[in-house]
C-alpha cells in the first residue's frame, strides 16, 4: 500500500458548552492512500460531519478541536496559520457538500465559480482560467459547457449543480476531497451518475477520497475501506467487501441489518431497527457508548470503552465479538435447517 | 426607526442583472415613485436652463401669490425671490446632499454591519459598541450638533447627516451577514481556500444587496428631511437655496402668506414620497422573487 496521504491521528473535538467540554469525537485515527476511498458512516450525530469539516479547519463554534494531528502530505493541518491553510484549502484538499443550491453563489454565475477557485490558487490570467473553467463543466459532463458557463446556479438542475461543485473540488487537482453527504440532496438515479463522475475523476488524478455518508448502498459501491463510527468513536474499520461479508461490532452488524431488503420470494419484511437511539453528548454511558442497545452486551460492556482491536482484516472496538459471531453463525443455521 | 420598518425578513438577490427595472414598472407603487423622482431629478438637472442666475436674487415684486404674474407661476417670497427658480435649484442642493450623505452612510455602515457579523466575537462586540453610542443620540440632533459647531455648509451638512445616519443600516446588514456566516456558501467558500476579503465581498454582500438597496433608498429620504430640518431651523448653508431654508423663511408670513412655506414644503413631501414608494416596490419586487 502506499504511504498515506492524509492521516488523521489521535483527534478529539468537543463542543464547549456552560457545563463544560462535550466530546464529539473522541481519538480518531484513520489514513487515507492516494486513490483510495475510504468511507465514514454512522447514525446522524456520530461526529462524521464534523471529522469531515474538521479536515478543513471549519468546525464551526462552539465546537473545537483539542489535540492530535492530521496530517496532509506530511503538514499537520491543525499546526497552520490561517493563511497557510487557506494556500491547502482547494488547492490540495477540496470539499463537496450536501446541497449544492445553498453552497453555490445565487448571485455569480457557475462559471464564475469555478474561475474562482481557480484564480485563487494559480497565477494563471482570467482568460486561462475560463478556458479551463469552460474544460471543467465538460468534464464533469455538462452539456453545452460554452454556454452553461454563463447560467446562474438556479437556473441549473440539482444533478447539474452538484456536477458544478465538483468541478470547483476538484479545479485544482486537491490530493484529498472530503465528500460529505455528496449526494443526499439528490435523486436517486442522479445519485449513481454523481458517484461514477466522482469515481472516474478520482482514478484519473490519483485524489484520495472521505466519504461521508449514511448510505450502506453507496459504500458498497465506491468505497475501498470502511471507518464505522458511533457516538464519536471509532468501532469498526475494515475493508468494505470484507466488512459486508462478515460484519464484526454489533453496531455494524445492526446497520447492514437495518438495510431495507427484498427478501428472495419479493414480499416486504419488517425493517430490522437498533432500538434506541445515539446517546447524547452530555448522557454517554461510562463504559461502551453501544452497550444499552446491544443485545450482546454484558455487565463488563458498561465497565470501561472497549479498547480498539485487531479483528478480521481491520480493527474493531467490541469486547463480544466472539460471543456475537456464535449467535449469528446459530441464527444463520436456524434459517438454513 | 425608518430603516427596521422596512424589510425583514430581507431575501437573497437572486438575479441581479435579471429586469429589475422592468419589474418595477410593472407595480404602482415603482411607476409612481420612479415618475416624480424623475422629474425632481429633471428639475434638478434643467434648473441653470430655466432659471439661469442666482435664485437669491431679488428678481420681483415681493410676495406675489402664485399666478398673479405670468413670469413667477409659483410666485415670490417676502424679499421678491422667485420661489419657482428657488425650487429648480435647491432640488440640486436637496439631492446633492442627500445622495452624498447617504452614499457615505451606506459604506460605514455596510463596512460595519459586514465586519461585525462576519468576525463576530471582539470585533463584533466592538463594532457594536459604536453602533449603539451612535443609535443613543436622535441622528437628527447628533447632526444638528455637529453642524452648529464645524460652521454650515455642503460639505460639512453632508458630513453629519452621513456619519450620523449608518447605525440602523449597519445593524440590518449584520443580521444578514450572519445569517450567511455560517451557512454553506461561505463554508465551501473558505474549503476553497477563498480569503476572508473575497468572501465578503463576492459571496455576502451580493447577497444581501436586497436590504441595502431598499434602506438606501429610505435613507436618502431620510437625509433630505434632515437636510431640510436643518436649514429650517437656520443651519443650512447661507449661500445656496434650500428647500428647508425657503420653508424656514416662509414661517414668517405664514399666517398671511402661507404659499411661501408651503410651495418648498410640498416638493420635499414630493422627493421623499417618491423615495419611499421606489423603496416600497424594490422590496416588493425582489422578495415576491423568493416567494414561489
Amino acid at each position: 500500500m502506499s504511504p498515506p496521504i492524509l492521516a488523521v491521528e489521535h483527534l478529539n473535538i468537543g463542543f464547549a458548552t456552560r457545563r463544560g467540554r462535550l466530546p464529539a469525537v473522541h481519538d480518531l485515527s484513520f489514513t487515507v492512500a492516494q486513490g483510495e476511498t475510504l468511507a465514514i458512516v454512522g447514525e446522524s450525530g456520530c461526529g462524521k460531519s464534523i471529522t469531515a469539516l474538521a479536515l478543513l479547519g471549519l468546525v464551526p463554534a462552539p465546537g473545537q478541536v483539542h489535540g492530535g494531528a492530521i496530517r496532509l502530505e506530511g503538514h499537520n493541518l491543525l499546526g497552520l496559520g490561517e493563511a497557510e491553510l487557506r494556500r491547502l484549502r482547494g488547492a490540495r484538499i477540496g470539499m463537496i457538500f450536501q446541497d449544492p443550491m445553498t453552497a453555490l453563489n445565487p448571485v455569480l454565475t457557475v462559471g464564475e465559480q469555478i474561475m474562482e477557485a481557480i484564480l485563487e490558487h494559480e497565477p494563471v490570467g482570467a482568460p486561462a482560467a475560463r478556458a479551463r473553467a469552460i474544460a471543467l463543466l465538460d468534464r464533469v459532463r455538462i452539456p453545452d459547457a460554452a454556454r452553461r458557463f454563463a447560467e446562474f446556479p438556479h437556473r441549473l438542475s440539482g444533478g447539474m449543480r452538484q456536477r458544478v461543485m465538483i468541478a470547483m473540488a476538484l479545479a485544482c487537482a486537491p490530493a484529498v476531497l472530503v465528500a460529505d453527504e455528496p449526494t443526499t440532496a439528490l435523486d436517486v438515479t442522479i445519485q449513481a451518475q454523481i458517484l461514477e463522475l466522482i469515481d472516474e475523476l478520482k482514478r484519473e488524478n490519483g485524489t484520495a477520497m472521505v466519504l461521508i455518508t449514511h448510505d450502506l448502498g453507496l459504500v458498497a459501491e465506491h468505497a475501498d475501506r470502511v471507518l464505522v463510527m458511533y457516538a464519536g468513536r471509532k468501532v469498526e474499520e475494515r475493508t468494505a467487501a470484507a466488512l459486508f461479508a462478515n460484519p464484526l461490532h454489533p453496531y455494524t452488524r445492526g446497520l447492514i441489518a437495518a438495510r431495507p431488503r427484498l427478501s428472495p420470494g419479493g414480499e416486504r419484511r419488517r425493517l430490522n431497527e437498533i432500538p434506541g437511539a445515539v446517546p447524547g453528548l452530555d448522557a454517554m454511558p461510562p463504559g461502551c457508548a453501544f452497550a444499552p442497545r446491544c443485545s450482546f452486551a454484558v455487565p463488563a460492556c458498561s465497565a470501561a470503552p472497549p479498547p480498539l482491536a485487531p479483528a478480521g482484516d481491520g480493527l474493531a472496538a467490541c469486547i463480544r465479538i466472539g460471543a456475537a459471531d456464535e449467535t449469528a453463525i446459530g441464527r444463520r443455521e436456524a434459517i438454513d435447517a | 426607526m425608518l430603516l427596521l420598518d422596512v424589510a425583514p425578513p430581507a431575501p437573497a438577490l437572486r438575479t441581479p442583472r435579471n429586469g429589475l427595472f422592468i419589474r418595477l414598472l410593472r407595480r404602482p407603487s415603482g411607476v409612481s415613485g420612479l415618475l416624480l423622482l424623475a422629474l425632481i431629478l429633471a428639475m434638478a438637472a434643467s434648473a441653470n436652463l430655466f432659471y439661469p442666475g442666482d435664485p437669491l436674487d431679488m428678481v420681483g415684486e415681493a410676495l406675489l401669490w402664485p399666478g398673479a404674474d405670468p413670469a413667477f407661476p409659483l410666485g415670490t417670497d417676502m424679499l421678491g425671490r422667485d420661489l419657482a427658480s428657488g425650487i429648480f435649484h435647491g432640488a440640486r442642493v436637496s439631492l446633492l446632499i442627500a445622495a452624498v450623505a447617504t452614499a457615505v452612510s451606506v459604506v460605514i455602515g455596510t463596512a460595519a454591519g459586514a465586519l461585525a457579523g462576519y468576525y463576530g466575537k471582539r470585533i463584533d462586540a466592538g463594532l457594536m459598541r459604536v453602533t449603539e453610542l451612535f443609535q443613543t443620540i436622535p441622528p437628527f440632533l447628533f447632526a444638528l450638533t455637529i453642524v452648529a459647531i464645524l460652521q454650515p455648509s455642503i460639505p460639512t451638512i453632508t458630513a453629519a447627516i452621513g456619519i450620523t445616519a449608518w447605525p440602523g443600516l449597519a445593524r440590518l446588514v449584520r443580521a444578514e451577514v450572519l445569517k450567511l456566516r455560517h451557512g454553506e456558501l461561505v463554508q465551501a467558500s473558505i474549503a476553497l481556500g477563498a480569503s476572508d476579503a473575497r468572501i465578503i465581498l463576492l459571496h455576502i454582500l451580493p447577497n444581501t444587496l436586497a436590504p441595502i438597496i431598499v434602506s438606501t433608498s429610505i435613507l436618502v429620504a431620510s437625509a433630505i428631511l434632515t437636510e431640510s430640518s436643518l436649514a429650517f431651523l437656520g443651519l443650512g448653508d447661507p449661500n445656496v437655496v434650500s428647500w428647508g431654508g425657503m420653508v424656514g423663511a416662509g414661517r414668517e408670513v405664514l399666517r398671511t402668506d402661507w404659499y411661501v412655506a408651503t410651495v418648498p414644503g410640498i416638493a420635499i413631501v414630493a422627493v421623499v414620497l417618491a423615495l419611499n414608494l421606489l423603496g416600497d416596490a424594490i422590496n416588493d419586487v425582489l422578495s415576491a422573487k423568493d416567494r414561489p
